[in-house]
């Protein structure tokens, strides 16, 4: 039993915690605690990436009860990855929030922002589907205060929505876990995996519809069609460190559809084996069009980012609908990049809209921002990466996943609407990259529009936060130069998601401490 | 016994959805309660209905009631409870900055742009002043 094992998950909880009762020292006490914790968050992280490849998945029995009886969490090379990534994000998303005082604007920021780890990092290591469940609802309820931060009525309406919406989800969650229960007779997702190739064929049936209905809590969450509806409105109307750390909160969903279909619904399951595959290739495919289109329709620039990460989203499905090794490794490469593009463009997407004034972060004619040339370019750059565009990482990532999607039946399909989804991705983002820094309007052009003085923009524009919107970009670059380490690391990620045996092996024959102790005496 | 808790649950989840899909957030709340009420039953009875068994095995018993689903129910009550909770705060929330308590809220012309896709609730300026 290593520390890695279960650190990842208990010290969010516990910084949370201290931050919370280090509020009578006042906010810079909290940010200075907040970002020390996360500090140490990322070490741990880093080390458990290291622990996860030198080693088979290691186990962790929440007080000393084995699998499947008690709760595991299982550090393995996807889970780890998944925590450092969120981990980094988060560092970059909290760091802009203190340099930009967005925190300070409520009570309670850093507190919520490690719970909000805290859920994200258990539902990644969990081992067990009701603990799955209780782990969403954490990152779920957190991710209400942070997104209702700040305040005002467009927020207030996008949360109510949101809300809602992840209340029915849950309880088709439940119900799912229920009937899954039922049916198997066990919570935890390797135990689930063997009992259902001993499934007696009356069962499937039952079975089959809780696994498609575990599909559709997870859409609602990583908002696949038709169940994105709620994307656009909640990223784009909250605070953009909380929008940033939004970014993996939709790999959440693809996270839990890899780890418990892929592993329940796996070749082990005979008839059932892979019923959610055809589901996620099309509904991804449905996803990416109206991805595409909503993009070209949005009418201001954080609206048209939610939109592309609708697209990665949609890619990423994609990537698992291939259903192959090679797919998997590219759809991880992919992921990686997506979420850390997805989160610098919403940090950078804060600076433009306090630059233009008045007009925000519309696509309207306003007057020319200041800093427009170092803005400009670095939302090029951004938009080039997130896009797809040669020479950056997301090229680099949508090259892979077509190069699998080649061996695939349907790959006319996938091809088709991929490369033509880019293309208006591609339309989309020039257009409202023009419309920003090249179509302003000259001084003498100013006039008022319902109250409102367009071209009045503010005299200075200090771009408080950098490391952070540069930091995250860099990485599409750091992803290219490096490019064949990372390909390394994804396939052997892969290759340890595709091996399940070994993952079973590990979870479900762990002894009991006292067992261990036993066994060295004798 | 069986046909009597499927009902139940079929009742409660059907009025449930019915509830939610309201287009104001009390009946709104009222239907995501409901849903986790019939959630609940379902959790309980995937232990199997069964009387006068012990909650653990005992030899001379011939079965045994599975406590797992009650600790399932346990727990997704608490959270249930909690979300509810939330949920009628964040209402009333809605209820004074957004004007009125349609989910959507009253449509003001200042939001246009920044509403920027979705579609007007036109329902909801009508109805408000009905009210009004």
């Amino acid at each position: 039993m290593l520390i890695e094992t279960f650190l990842p998950v208990v010290l969010p909880l516990i910084s949370g915690i201290i931050i919370l009762i280090a509020r009578a020292g006042g906010i810079g006490l909290q940010r200075i605690l907040s970002l020390l914790a996360l500090l140490a968050l990322i070490i741990v992280n880093i080390s458990a990436l290291q622990v996860s490849v030198q080693m088979p998945p290691q186990v962790y029995a929440l007080g000393n009860w084995v699998a499947p009886f008690g709760i595991v969490l299982v550090l393995d090379q996807l889970s780890a990855l998944m925590v450092t990534l969120t981990s980094v994000l988060a560092m970059a998303a909290l760091w802009f929030a203190v340099r930009q005082e967005i925190d300070d604007k409520g009570a309670h920021f850093h507190t919520l922002f490690h719970i909000q780890l805290f859920g994200l990092n258990g539902a990644f290591m969990t081992g067990d589907v009701f603990n799955l469940f209780v782990f969403f609802e954490v990152l779920l309820l957190a991710s209400y205060g942070l997104l209702l931060h700040g305040g005002g009525r467009l927020k207030t309406r996008a949360g109510l929505h949101y809300v809602a919406l992840n209340l029915v989800g849950s309880t088709l969650f439940l119900f799912a876990v229920g009937a899954l229960y039922g049916i198997l007779g066990t919570l935890n997702i390797a135990d689930m995996a063997a009992k259902i190739t001993l499934l007696p064929e009356a069962d499937q049936g039952v079975v089959a519809a809780a696994g498609l209905m575990l599909l559709l809590v997870f859409g609602i969450k990583a908002a696949m069609f038709p169940l994105y509806l709620w994307l656009p409105q909640a990223y784009s109307n909250t605070t953009a460190p909380v929008a940033a750390l939004f970014a993996i909160m939709t790999k959440v969903g693809l996270y839990a559809i890899i780890r418990v279909h892929g592993t329940l619904f796996a070749d082990q399951a005979g008839d059932l084996a892979n019923i959610h595959i055809p589901w996620v290739l099309w509904l991804g495919l449905i996803t990416m069009l109206f991805a595409a289109l909503g993009a070209i329709a949005s009418r201001g620039l954080r609206e048209q980012i939610a939109y592309l990460v609708l697209a990665s989203v949609a890619t990423l499905l994609v990537g698992i609908g291939i259903n192959s090794e090679q797919a998997m490794s590219a759809t991880i490469y992919y992921l990686i990049h997506s979420t850390l593009v997805a989160g610098g463009l919403f940090l950078l997407a804060e600076w433009i809209r306090q630059g233009r004034g008045e007009m925000q972060d519309q696509f309207a004619r306003a007057g020319a921002m200041p800093k427009a040339v170092l803005v400009g370019s670095v939302f090029m750059f951004a938009m080039v990466a997130m896009t797809g565009l040669p020479p950056l990482s997301g090229f680099v990532g949508k090259l892979l996943i077509l190069s699998s999607a080649l061996e695939h039946n349907d790959f006319f399909w996938i091809l088709c609407v991929i490369l033509i989804a880019g293309l208006l991705l591609i339309i989309a983002a020039a257009r409202s990259g023009s419309l920003m820094f090249y179509n302003v309007l000259p001084q003498e052009a100013c006039h008022t529009v319902d109250g409102k003085e367009i071209c009045k923009i503010p005299e200075r524009l200090e771009l408080k936060g950098g490391s952070s919107v540069f930091g995250l970009l860099a990485v599409s670059m750091i992803l290219v130069v490096l490019a064949n380490p990372f390909k390394e690391f994804t396939d052997s990620v892969a290759n340890q998601l595709d091996d399940k045996r070994i993952y079973g092996e590990q979870v479900l024959q762990l002894q009991t401490i006292e067992n261990l102790r036993k066994e060295l005496v004798e | 016994m069986e046909w009597l808790i499927a009902i139940v649950i079929g009742v409660m989840t059907a009025t449930g959805v019915f509830l939610t899909l309201r287009a104001r957030t009390f009946p709104v709340v009222l239907g995501l309660t409901l849903l986790a009420y019939a959630v609940n039953v379902f959790l309980f009875t995937m232990g199997r209905l069964n009387t006068g068994l012990p909650a653990v095995i005992d030899a001379t018993q011939p079965g045994y009631a599975d406590p797992l689903p009650q600790a399932l129910v346990l727990t997704a009550i608490v959270i249930a409870f909690g979300m509810t909770a939330f949920l009628i705060v964040l209402a009333l929330k809605a209820r004074s900055e957004l004007g009125n308590d349609h989910v959507d809220g009253i449509h003001l012309a200042e939001d246009e742009e920044s509403l920027k896709s979705t579609v007007p609730p036109k329902k909801a300026i009508k109805r408000s002043g009905e009210i009004e």
